[in-house]
């Protein structure tokens, strides 16, 4: 085909060249016009957003989506003058409006330039919404998420489907801003409190979307309708405001006096509690609460010239790139973990044992129960423990009946599923046996040895241990091949991530079904070798170390909580230490010590702190007001103390040098597993890309080993 | 034993009709969609009817499988949003089902089973076209006790102008004309609109709206129906400009007991009579609506000379014009589908009987002269089907 072929650039496209290179293997998603009679005898234009892929392949909005729908408007805009419609109307195909900009063309944009540019796109073809000379009206019929949102804020009217997947402005979660209209439009168009809601507040909640009552109570939609008959219903609501025999209110307008008063102090509390809960690193919620609170008083113009220059900055910025990196690990990467073994080759589990009947054991039993609804039978060694690990259990799945999590059938076949037994013989017909005992390596090899007996030698087992080596756990057993490190994280029933230890006898079968089971727990997997500390807490035992090691050497809590500030951590290390319990957090730093002497500490003074129980004294409410003074006492008279720089410095550095050696022994597939772990098992975040980006944009990778985790390292352009 | 139910035909909607296949509207647009949005808008026409009050919700489709299976009455209450607590079963009596979905309800309504009732009818014909998926026995052709041309409905119109020489193509062409020019007007005079229930339409160049029947030819001229070929024999009379089309639409009516729809304040567009049904030759399925009329007004204590308004179904127009030679009836007696027939508007076989019974109660409105009415048509395999009605806007002396 010649090059001649190719439609000359026109319009839009004319003016942004450098978005039409991008534009190249864009899926693109078409505006297809249709004329919808209406029963007056005139016309309304519906638009189809359709990039002619089924609903498992959203509409996004690249530039060429964003040339074709401006062209098309601006034709609706002509037959508005000509007379031949009297509105226009947008929606998506079936289960999507459109889940916003394409991401895969927002990470190849070269420059800030060219990032201003994709601004200054999707706030001049939207905003053709708001200038067609006919109302225009939004028929909300799916999934809406970003720019798929601002195309609703920029027309006139919305109408939304009671039965949407899900709304939401998620740019915050991924270190952007709404910059098509969104942080302007929104708190003038539902008032400060809902656009915090949205925009700062639930991006930042594990990315909380709403449905679509959520989405109309918050007055997003000026209408709402059951999905059987949205479109239909949409259009005659059209009609009806066309007409004016529908009138629409909105009671959620900004007023004056939410403008004079109420603004400005729920920009303040926003920003307190923000500081609070994720600290100040994080730049995308501060950028955002800047747009907001301009917009009280702002036009739209300034609104949207100001989301020009912030989305060019934070799209060019460092903690965009790493945020989409985190996305895609956490979207791609964990669906398909690294290094797992043909699935066909997993067994069926139908049924699980326990071994315990302790806490942990009570936490598996229920998960297992609720996931994979099969019997569970929780065993120790004396019937006392056992009913009342039952009857734990019993009552959490109450626990659940009264929240209306379950319905009351659904309790009792959970119920019903869930035995204590002290004689292991009833675990013979197990498929899936876990243990849950106390971190001492020959019980578990004893207890192991026992079932044994009992169970089919092709039952698999697991333990949950978090710091002692799985092939010595199964040193007794006649068939150690279907023995895997089985690692949750606390609280088991919240935390997303599994490690999935392979010793150098797991077999596939035993590490498919690891990995199968993982999966229908609604766990991500993520397999790693039978080393110390698999991934997430030899990664926190190298940075508590450190900060323990500082302490001892005499330097000042305070030095040590603010060093790793720039990191953006959802915790402090004291604060985590506080909540793994310092006794555990000890042990944990013992175990690596004596794995790797040489280069992890361990601390008589986290001993000592452990009696105490913790760092820092609270008030009632558990508000931290200053450091524990007994802890103060235990920690004083160090005689080498180092600045937060210099700690920095370390932490920085020896986490690169024990990644870069993870990655050498093979721990894990690669850095992405690394950071995947970090993100679902520790919190750590997204603008960090967990924790490899940031090493690489530190300087840390380099000075360590002379080169970077990743080719091209992962930060923005200038 | 009490007195008989009195039972009452409170309204009725339907979709626009669609031409069946890949080009028609519903190509992507469900079977069972299409009659929960019919059932849809019945309710809400009707907002005085508390939905727990429906008894029962009768379906047919012609065939019973993809989306119209499932016991479409009851998957189509569940999905059309009617409370659990309300049953719903599925009816076949081919191109009549829903008008057995009425008589069916309508005689629950009598017994004294139910005080309200949906009834209605839904067919795909683009996704499931005649035939396909048919078993015939073999003893049928064995034994002699059905020819295989009396599978083929036009090899049936074919049988009726062989039976009836006085029949001839050209009578049939002009009534067809007729069809299509009643239904043009109707439109234009705004007749039809507003019985029918708009349908979001989903196509690959974006969503559409239907709100008019797709099959209408107003263009239609005797000189085109004149050089239409004859698909089931040579030199045949039966053409597609004189049959009804293949098509995709949905019916859906609301019944009730005269004392239920007083205490509920619903509206009573027709009383029903009485209905019968009855079996002709297969091989000449279209005189079927003869003696099942004959059988219906016997019951009803009525004579044809009682009927005001017919509404008669236009499978193909040589059986129309059958019915009509037999009573002694013109062809062009304005009496007979004043709006025209499926000829023009389509016929989606199970959900015509419910269209007939919408445009008689409309013309019950406007004719308040006019006392009975008889809905009828012709049904597969030889059988026939009528329903007569009264007019409650009638305001002659009444005998």
């Amino acid at each position: 085909m010649s090059e001649s072929s190719a439609p000359l650039p026109s319009g839009e496209a004319s003016r942004f060249p450098e978005l039409l290179a991008l534009a190249g293997d864009e899926v693109i998603t078409h505006s297809y016009v249709r004329d919808i009679p209406l029963r007056s005898g005139k016309t309304l234009a519906l638009i189809t957003l359709d990039n002619g892929r089924d609903h498992t392949r959203p509409s996004t909005l690249g530039p060429a989506t964003l040339f074709e729908f401006a062209a098309v408007l601006d034709e609706l805009q002509a037959r508005a003058a000509r007379g031949e419609i009297v509105a226009v109307a947008v929606t998506g195909k079936p289960f999507i409006l459109a889940a916003g900009a394409d991401l895969s063309k927002v990470s190849e944009i070269p420059s800030r330039a060219v990032a201003k540019q994709l601004a200054e796109l999707g706030h001049s073809v939207l905003g053709r919404l708001g200038t067609l000379g006919v109302p225009s009206f939004i028929f909300i019929n799916g999934l809406a998420l970003g720019g798929g949102v601002e195309i609703g804020l920029n027309a006139t009217y919305r109408t939304i489907d009671s039965s949407i997947a899900a709304l939401a402005l998620p740019e915050v979660f991924l270190g952007i801003i709404p910059g098509w209209g969104g942080s302007w439009l929104l708190p003038n168009l539902i008032g400060i409190e809902g656009a915090l809601r949205v925009i700062v507040e639930n991006p930042l909640k594990n990315n909380r979307t709403l449905g679509g009552h959520e989405a109309f109570e918050l007055g997003i939609a000026d209408a709402i309708f059951g999905p059987a008959r949205f479109l239909e219903e949409s259009i005659q609501w059209a009609e009806d405001v066309v007409s004016g025999v529908t009138v629409v209110n909105r009671p959620n307008v900004p007023g004056r006096l939410e403008r004079a008063v109420k603004w400005d102090i729920a920009i303040g509390i926003a920003r307190k509690s923000l500081e609070s809960r994720i600290g100040t690193v994080a730049k995308a919620p501060y950028v955002a609460l800047e747009l907001l609170s301009a917009a009280r008083k702002s036009t739209r113009e300034q609104g949207f010239a100001a989301e020009d220059d912030a989305l060019a900055d934070l799209v060019a910025g460092d903690q965009f790139r790493a945020s989409i990196y985190a996305f895609n690990l956490v979207q791609k990467r964990a669906r398909k973990p690294a290094g797992a073994p043909d699935a066909a080759l997993s067994r069926p589990v139908t049924k699980v044992g326990v071994i315990g009947a302790g806490l942990m054991a009570r936490q598996f039993a229920l998960l297992f129960v609720r996931r994979l609804r099969v019997p569970v039978v929780i065993t120790d060694l004396d019937q006392g423990h056992v009913d009342a690990g039952v009857a734990h259990i019993h009552g959490e799945i109450d626990a659940l009946l009264g929240k209306g999590r379950i319905s009351s059938d659904e309790a009792s076949r959970l119920r019903a599923l869930v035995t204590g037994t002290t004689n292991k013989a009833d675990f013979s017909d197990c498929d899936w046996v876990i243990e849950a005992i106390f971190e001492e390596l020959t019980a578990k090899q004893n207890v192991f040895e026992e079932i044994e007996r009992y169970v089919s030698p092709e039952t698999i087992l697991a333990t949950n241990t978090s710091s002692l080596s799985v092939e010595q756990i199964g040193a007794k057993l006649d068939n150690p091949e279907r023995l895997v490190g089985f690692h949750f994280f606390n609280p088991v029933a919240v935390m997303p991530l599994v490690e999935v230890v392979r010793t150098p006898k797991t077999d596939a079968a035993a590490l498919a079904t690891a990995m199968a089971t993982a999966a229908a727990l609604k766990k991500n997997a993520v397999i790693t070798s039978d080393t110390p500390g698999f991934v997430v807490n030899r990664i926190l035992a190298k940075l508590l170390g450190e900060t323990m090691h500082a302490v001892d050497n005499g330097t000042p809590f305070e030095v040590v909580d603010a060093s790793i500030a720039p990191f953006g951590l959802p915790m402090k290390p004291f604060e985590l230490l506080e909540l793994v319990g310092l006794r555990v957090g000890a042990h944990v730093l013992d175990t690596h010590h004596g794995a790797f002497p040489d280069r992890f500490f361990d601390s008589d003074n986290l001993h000592k702190l452990a009696e105490v129980g913790r760092f820092y004294e609270r008030d009632s409410k558990g508000k931290v007001k200053g450091y524990d003074k007994k802890a103060l006492a235990i920690v004083a008279g160090g005689t080498s103390p180092i600045t937060g720089a210099e700690l920095l410095r370390r932490i920085e550095d020896g986490l690169a040098d024990e990644i870069k050696r993870m990655l050498d022994d093979g721990v894990v597939a690669a850095p992405e597993d690394i950071d995947l772990c970090m993100v679902l098992g520790a919190g750590w975040p997204f603008q960090m890309g967990g924790i490899t980006p940031y090493l690489d944009r530190s300087g840390a990778s380099e000075r360590v080993f002379g080169g970077t985790f990743h080719e091209p390292p992962i930060r923005g352009v200038s | 034993m009490a007195a008989k139910t009195e039972v009452v035909f409170v309204d009725g909607v339907r979709t626009p009709f669609g031409r069946a296949g890949e080009k028609g509207m519903y190509w992507q647009t469900r079977a069972d969609d299409l009659v929960v949005k019919a059932m849809m808008g019945l309710l809400e026409r009707n907002p005085s009817l508390p939905p727990e009050r429906v008894d029962d919700v009768a379906i047919a489709a012609t065939t019973q499988q993809g989306d119209q299976g499932l016991t479409l009455g009851r998957t189509a209450a569940l999905l059309a949003g009617l409370p659990r607590t309300v049953p719903g079963y599925a009816i076949d009596r081919m191109c009549a089902g829903a008008m057995t979905s009425v008589t069916t309800i309508a005689g629950a309504i009598a017994f004294g089973a139910y005080d309200v009732g949906i009834a209605g009818g839904v067919e795909h014909m683009g996704h499931h076209p005649m035939g396909v998926g048919v078993d015939p026995n073999p003893r049928f052709a064995a034994e002699k006790l059905v020819s295989a041309e009396a599978l083929n409905m036009g090899n049936t119109a074919e049988r009726i102008h062989d039976r009836f020489p006085s029949l001839t193509r050209e009578r049939a062409d002009r009534f067809a004309l007729a069809s299509q020019q009643k239904i043009a007007a109707a439109y234009t005079l705004g007749k039809i609109q507003p019985d029918l229930i708009a349908v979001s339409t989903h196509t690959d160049s974006g969503w559409a709206l239907a709100t008019r029947d797709e099959a209408m030819r107003p263009e239609t001229t005797l000189e085109g129906l004149a050089g239409l070929k004859t698909p089931f024999r040579p030199h045949g009379r039966v053409t597609a400009g004189n049959s009804s089309g293949l098509n995709d639409g949905a019916t859906a009516s609301l019944l009730a007991s005269a004392d239920a729809a007083k205490e509920l304040g619903l509206s009573v567009k027709m009383r029903m009579v009485s209905f019968a049904f009855a079996g002709v030759q297969p091989e000449i399925m279209g005189i079927g609506p003869v003696p099942s009329t004959e059988k219906a007004l016997r019951k009803a204590g009525l004579t044809i000379d009682d009927i005001g308004l017919f509404e008669l179904n236009e499978a193909f127009a040589v059986q129309v014009l059958s019915l009509l030679d037999h009573f002694g009836i013109d062809d062009e007696d304005p009496r007979v589908n004043p709006w025209g027939g499926s000829i023009a508007i389509g016929h989606p076989l199970a959900s015509s009987g419910v269209r007939l019974m919408i445009q008689l109660a409309r013309q019950f409105e406007e004719h308040p002269e006019v006392r009975y009415g008889l809905t009828a048509m012709c049904v597969g395999l030889g059988q026939g089907g009528s329903v007569i009605w009264e007019n409650p806007n009638f305001k002659g002396k009444k005998r």
